[in-house]
């Protein structure tokens, strides 16, 4: 058929289209950790190296942003978790009629802008504060004003709503009668709670849990005003992204894509797994043949990329230990100065020539901004540290480590160039 | 195993706002009895169910299950088990984990829990499937689970919600033979609620006919199949052929009817109704098909039907005649099958006659809807 093959071709077209927009950024962003070009770019390809991962280990801020980020994860799903499970339940167990009032109440942090959300709670603390007669350094002063307790009250205050979607979704699959004939049996309403009801949430639970973190993770809008003193890796990103950035976050956003990745795989390949095993047991299947793959891998498709993913991260990151891109940054830096020269050069003929007189600072500019883009070519100028304030880690550090990428990340005599 | 145990319901009203579900239900259930609740769906006869295993109270009256008011015991704490219409197995369990919940709940030891759910598997001949899902069992499986799991219970009341409603019918006819043995080996009460009169008939010691809130008759189900004492009971168990009309004549238990169509007809006065009868009110008489027979009667005209053939159905054991009725209904009248190629033609005419003391008449009343 014709016109058959001409859906198909355009089916293709459009896929290709889709999953470009969906993901060409995120194989941009990753390519431009590995350019050694101290803007993330990916044209003009400059150098291949892991400089920036080392960067981003050896960034103080970074670190403690994803610290405090993890902390204020587990207890944003510590804390709407168990209120979007309470809401969901109370949700059953409301009369009739004020159901879909309550729902639209519940529902309601998530439609309100998260800046509302983070001024509100930032002023609703510092008010009950006040109420309750707290003084300024009062443990009650200090808790209301602490970045951490109201950032995870405040990120909880609309994550709970989501939690309790997802727990509203399991608890309509759920048959009431269960908690009845556990009672009939003589059950507590508590056992019947802990023994019936929340063993049958348990995928709701992780699901939101996961959620909860994700959301907790990346945001930003809420956080930016209840953190305080504190930072998250979204704040830090954002102060980052204000006195320019360089691929040191690109790095980081490979290592997020990566994981992400790597654990979607894992589900995929540890469910496909578990299908395979029931079906085979219940004879819908025949148990694959005799094959050079462990059994867990056969006829799992996801098993092979995760562990191909596997040994392609385990690849690269001993490169990175070895890996040194010294001599390519050496030649490029050759390069720039060599075309430097001969534009310096050329603007003199032509000045020159015409006897007129340009401006000098043009030269100078000129000669700075490759000097500094050049990121490791200063590291054997000394003269050059003193010109580059935009990021003095990135490069006071790498002379110290030398090539190893990750290995600067542990070395102790690392620790004291920062800051 | 405990034995039989008492259910009074004392002057029970329930109420849903201004629905009234029960009216004013008053059975006493003896101890060791199989007893059931018959009518159809919406009748109430789940919510007194539910009102017995303490899922909710009367609005007015007494449970008393051993003559122990339950007002205000709930139901985890009545000597009740209640098995659930779809039967309500903990789909995470297994079944020896199932079986043995109520064990669990009142703190017992996993081994001694495994070592009762093994012994009640055996009883219901589950042997050596205490480590499956219940997911993984067939109907008839899941039913002796849900069985054994309330047993387990050691009740001194079993409750059951139409239990074999869900299972087909060569499995449910197998289970009701079954769930009869089970309760007269463990000798304690049964409450249960159908709308399958095959199963309350076959099962029952006692049956309460229920209809819209109200308990019209509480009986053997031999008596509620021969002596009905509502049109509602009359038309609502097994067939049976209705001749509206007013009473001619009364004479001790035995009245004439002058039926719109079929003209003087003789019957017996329902037992229940006997003294509410008089001449010129308004009755029904009932006749089952299987007491119609065919050909005039002998000595009486007034036990004589003459109508015209609409239909005849073969039915395997039977054929079914149906004949021109008053209201437009039919009359039906079943044939046992002797061999015969048909037993009528249609139009055909046909004279039947029946035995005046298989019939039945009482005041006009409400009909159980088709």
């Amino acid at each position: 058929m014709k016109s058959d093959s001409l859906i198909r071709i355009a089916l293709g077209a459009y896929l290709l289209i889709f999953f470009s927009y969906l993901l060409g950024p995120l194989v941009v962003m990753s390519l431009t950790a590995f350019n050694s070009s101290s803007f993330p770019s990916v044209s003009p390809w400059a150098c291949f190296t892991f400089e920036w991962f080392d960067v981003l280990f050896n960034d103080r801020h970074i670190r403690e942003g994803i610290y405090y980020s993890i902390i204020i994860g587990i207890g944003t799903v510590i804390l709407s978790v168990s209120m979007g499970l309470a809401a969901s339940i109370v949700l059953t167990q409301v009369w009739p009629r004020l159901r879909s009032t309550y729902y639209t109440m519940i529902i309601a942090p998530i439609l309100i802008p998260g800046v509302v959300l983070g001024i509100s709670t930032l002023v609703f603390w510092d008010r009950l504060g006040g109420f309750l007669g707290a003084t300024e350094g009062s443990v009650l002063h200090g808790l209301f004003h602490n970045g951490l307790f109201l950032t995870i009250l405040g990120q909880s205050s609309f994550i709970a709503s989501y939690a309790m979607l997802v727990f509203v979704a399991r608890l309509q699959r759920f048959d009431t009668g269960l908690t009845e004939a556990a009672l009939d049996l003589g059950a507590t309403h508590t056992q019947a709670f802990r023994k019936i009801l929340l063993p049958f949430m348990r995928p709701a639970i992780a699901s939101a849990a996961v959620l909860a973190f994700l959301a907790s993770f990346e945001n930003y809008n809420t956080t930016t005003f209840t953190i305080i003193d504190y930072k998250t890796l979204t704040t830090v990103l954002a102060q980052k992204v204000r006195l320019g950035i360089n691929p040191s976050i690109s790095s980081l956003a490979f290592i997020i894509i990566v994981l992400t990745i790597f654990a979607a795989l894992t589900l995929e390949a540890t469910q496909s797994h578990k299908r395979r095993r029931e079906a085979v047991a219940q004879g819908r299947m025949k148990p694959a043949g005799k094959s050079i793959l462990p059994s867990f891998m056969r006829g799992n498709i996801a098993a092979i990329i995760c562990v191909l993913l596997a040994f392609v991260v385990i690849f690269m990151v001993t490169t990175a230990q070895s890996y040194s891109p010294e001599m390519c940054k050496a030649e490029v830096r050759e390069a720039r100065q060599l075309e430097i020269q001969e534009r310096i050069e050329a603007l003199n003929a032509a000045r020159a020539e015409r006897e007129a007189t340009e401006e000098p600072t043009s030269t100078v500019t000129d000669e700075q901004a490759p000097a500094s883009s050049g990121a490791f070519g200063g590291v054997f100028d000394p003269g050059n540290l003193s010109t580059d304030t935009a990021e003095p880690e990135a490069e006071t550090t790498a002379p110290a480590g030398g090539s190893g990428a990750f290995g600067n990340a542990f070395d102790p005599g690392n620790l004291e160039t920062e800051d | 195993m405990s034995s039989g145990v008492a259910v009074n319901l004392e002057d029970i009203w329930i109420r849903f706002g201004d629905f009234v579900a029960v009216r004013d239900a008053n059975v006493n259930i003896n101890g060791g009895d199989f007893f059931s609740f018959l009518g159809p769906s919406g009748c109430g006869k789940t919510t007194i169910l539910r009102a017995v295993s303490g899922f909710l109270d009367p609005s007015e009256g007494r449970v008393l299950i051993g003559g122990k008011d339950m007002a205000g015991i709930g139901p985890n704490k009545r000597p009740t088990a209640l098995i659930f219409q779809n039967l309500a197995l903990f789909p995470l369990m297994k079944v020896w984990e199932n079986i043995s919940f109520s064990m669990e709940v009142a703190g017992i030891g996993a081994k001694e829990r495994r070592k009762r759910a093994d012994e009640l598997l055996d009883m219901i001949a589950l042997e050596g499937q205490g480590d499956k899902l219940p997911s993984e069992l067939s109907g008839g499986q899941k039913q002796r689970v849900a069985i054994a799991r309330a047993l387990c219970a050691n009740p001194d009341v079993l409750l059951l919600d139409e239990p074999l409603s869900a299972l087909d019918l060569k499995l449910r006819q197998h289970m009701r033979t079954e769930l009869r043995e089970i309760q007269k080996r463990v000798g304690i009460t049964f409450i249960y609620i159908t709308h399958d009169q095959g199963e309350a008939l076959t099962m029952s010691d006692n049956v309460a006919v229920m209809k819209a809130g109200v308990i019209d008759q509480i009986d053997s189900g031999h008596n509620i199949y021969d002596h009905p004492a509502t049109p509602f009971v009359a038309s609502f168990v097994g067939e049976n052929n209705v001749f509206r009309g007013k009473i001619k004549s009364i004479n001790g238990n035995e009245a004439i009817v002058s039926t719109n169509r079929s003209g003087d007809l003789l019957s017996r006065i329902a037992p229940a109704q006997l003294g509410n009868l008089n001449v010129g009110d308004d009755a029904m008489m009932f006749i089952r098909p299987e007491v119609l027979k065919l050909g005039p009667a002998e000595e009486s005209s007034k036990s004589t039907i003459s109508a015209d053939v609409m239909n005849e159905e073969f039915e395997g054991n039977t054929f079914s005649v149906f004949l021109e009725g008053d209201g437009g209904k039919s009359i039906k009248m079943s044939v046992p099958n002797a061999g015969q190629d048909h037993i009528s033609s249609r139009g055909e005419n046909l004279s039947l006659h029946y035995d005046p003391s298989n019939a039945v008449v009482m005041p006009a009343g409400e009909l159980a809807s088709e």
